[in-house]
């Protein structure tokens, strides 16, 4: 049934001899590349295609620029089976290959404890693989964490648990430097989180944020390295205090995350409680800016995660409590349940 | 005319997992041609069974989306415009997921 018809589109830019089969965003040359429109499975790529020409020598020429490796570098790369991480170590592989950089490559993934996962996606290209699972590290598995926290709001323990897994098992292989395969949608879709971050709450925007990037790549391609730059660009107020890389006091991985590090969980069961109360505050916060989305009429109604008391006073201290809270509006949220109205009484302003 | 759709990257979890359609479109009342504008309209309405929103937004694909139509992004054909022919394949492949 399949008929290989003509592609509708004009000549590759590069070679001016076959048709050209995608446009890259980046550039906006149209480049021939050889589409295996069956999909079954990943094919070899077929060298001197144009496309993997110059995203080939465009990576060789930024390892170069930048002095990224030197030779005899053992080298990590992060790899999920996914499609990122597949064309990282195609590349690094190749180009460590075709260029002598003289460099000891390991595939390192991480095993989640998700059943059905990542079970057969793992090709390795030849290159020796190392898996550090969840269960082996933190003794949870995250089949186990969703059992106990549902399907929702999960992700901030996978997140966390991934970064210092990566991290382990580079120790582990004792390698020199690690990999990974984001993205530009990836870079700048943290940027955006990262504005996002200071107004809202952190995972709710992440598929929004994705989407609102593509968006912009359909009206202007370049929008996603314009936002990256800008991103690079950020000046930092001189007074913020910038978070510092530091190391666990308990366990001695790497840790920015100071709130983290200085609560000194002796058990990841700890760790895991903290997370549990951060997913609510995350979820809370969401939901308050649904029933309030911005533009609207300031504070209808708003959602409450736990008070254990209902204060009617204000007390003379600062409020207490975990996280970002709203300073000062805090006191007068009420537990009566999820949604709340606003104690508007004008003698606690 | 008959197209041969795909459905890939996820988007096949919208038509009940079955990847590979082959359909049969006329061109609307009025219209001689086919452009890629009928044809989405027509697999929104008759091969996507659920959740429409994950594959569609307003009269096209959702951003994200590559469409690919006889092998070639359909960038380089006219996108919405593209005039599709008889025994024509069309793919559609879902990056909105991990990488």
């Amino acid at each position: 049934m399949d008929k290989r018809t003509k592609p509708k589109g004009r000549l590759c830019t590069l070679c001016n001899v076959n048709r050209a089969a995608l446009k890259r965003p980046k550039t906006l040359e149209q480049l021939w590349v050889y589409v295996h429109s069956n999909l079954l499975r990943p094919q070899l790529w077929v060298t001197g295609e144009c496309f993997y020409t110059v995203f080939e020598d465009e990576i060789h020429r930024v390892i170069l620029d930048n002095h990224l490796f030197k030779p005899g570098e053992r080298i990590a790369i992060g790899a999920s089976g996914g499609k990122d991480s597949t064309v990282l170590a195609y590349v690094m592989s190749e180009l460590n290959r075709r260029h002598n950089y003289g460099l000891d490559l390991f595939l390192l993934s991480v095993d989640e404890g998700i059943t059905g996962y990542r079970d057969d996606s793992l090709e390795t290209y030849g290159l020796p693989l190392k898996v550090v699972s969840y269960s082996e590290l933190y003794g949870w598995t995250m089949d186990e964490i969703v059992k106990l926290i549902g399907l929702k709001n999960n992700c901030t323990f996978c997140g966390v648990f991934r970064r210092q897994a990566l991290d382990r098992g580079a120790a582990l292989l004792k390698v020199d430097k690690l990999v990974t395969g984001h993205n530009a949608d990836d870079i700048a879709e943290t940027v955006l989180l990262n504005i996002l971050r200071g107004i809202y709450s952190p995972n709710a925007y992440r598929g929004f944020a994705r989407e609102f990037i593509k968006d912009l790549e359909r009206l202007r391609p370049r929008a996603i390295l314009d936002i990256i730059k800008s991103g690079e660009d950020f000046r930092i107020s001189t007074s913020t205090k910038m978070p510092e890389q530091g190391t666990c006091e308990r366990c001695g991985y790497i840790s920015s995350q100071q709130q983290y590090r200085e609560m000194r969980f002796k058990k990841y069961s700890e760790l895991i409680a903290h997370l549990l109360v951060v997913e609510q505050h995350d979820e809370l916060l969401m939901r308050n800016h649904e029933s309030r989305p911005p533009g609207t009429t300031p504070f209808p109604k708003v959602n409450v995660a736990h008070f254990h008391q209902t204060r009617r006073e204000r007390s003379p201290g600062p409020s207490r409590g975990h996280g970002r809270g709203r300073g000062r509006d805090r006191d007068r949220y009420f537990n009566q349940g999820d949604r709340l109205e606003l104690n508007n009484d004008p003698q606690h302003r | 005319m008959f197209i041969l759709s795909k459905h890939r990257g996820g988007l096949e979890l919208l038509c009940d997992s079955v990847k590979i359609h082959n359909i049969n479109v006329d061109p609307q009342h009025g219209e001689k041609q086919l452009t890629m504008k009928n044809l989405l309209s027509w697999v929104r309405t008759n091969v996507i069974k659920e959740r429409p929103e994950m594959f569609m937004k307003g009269d096209s694909v959702r951003p994200g989306v590559l469409v690919l139509v006889n092998d070639a992004d359909w960038e380089l054909s006219g996108q919405l415009d593209t005039v599709l022919e008889e025994m024509d394949n069309v793919v559609f492949i879902s990056t909105l997921h991990g990488g």
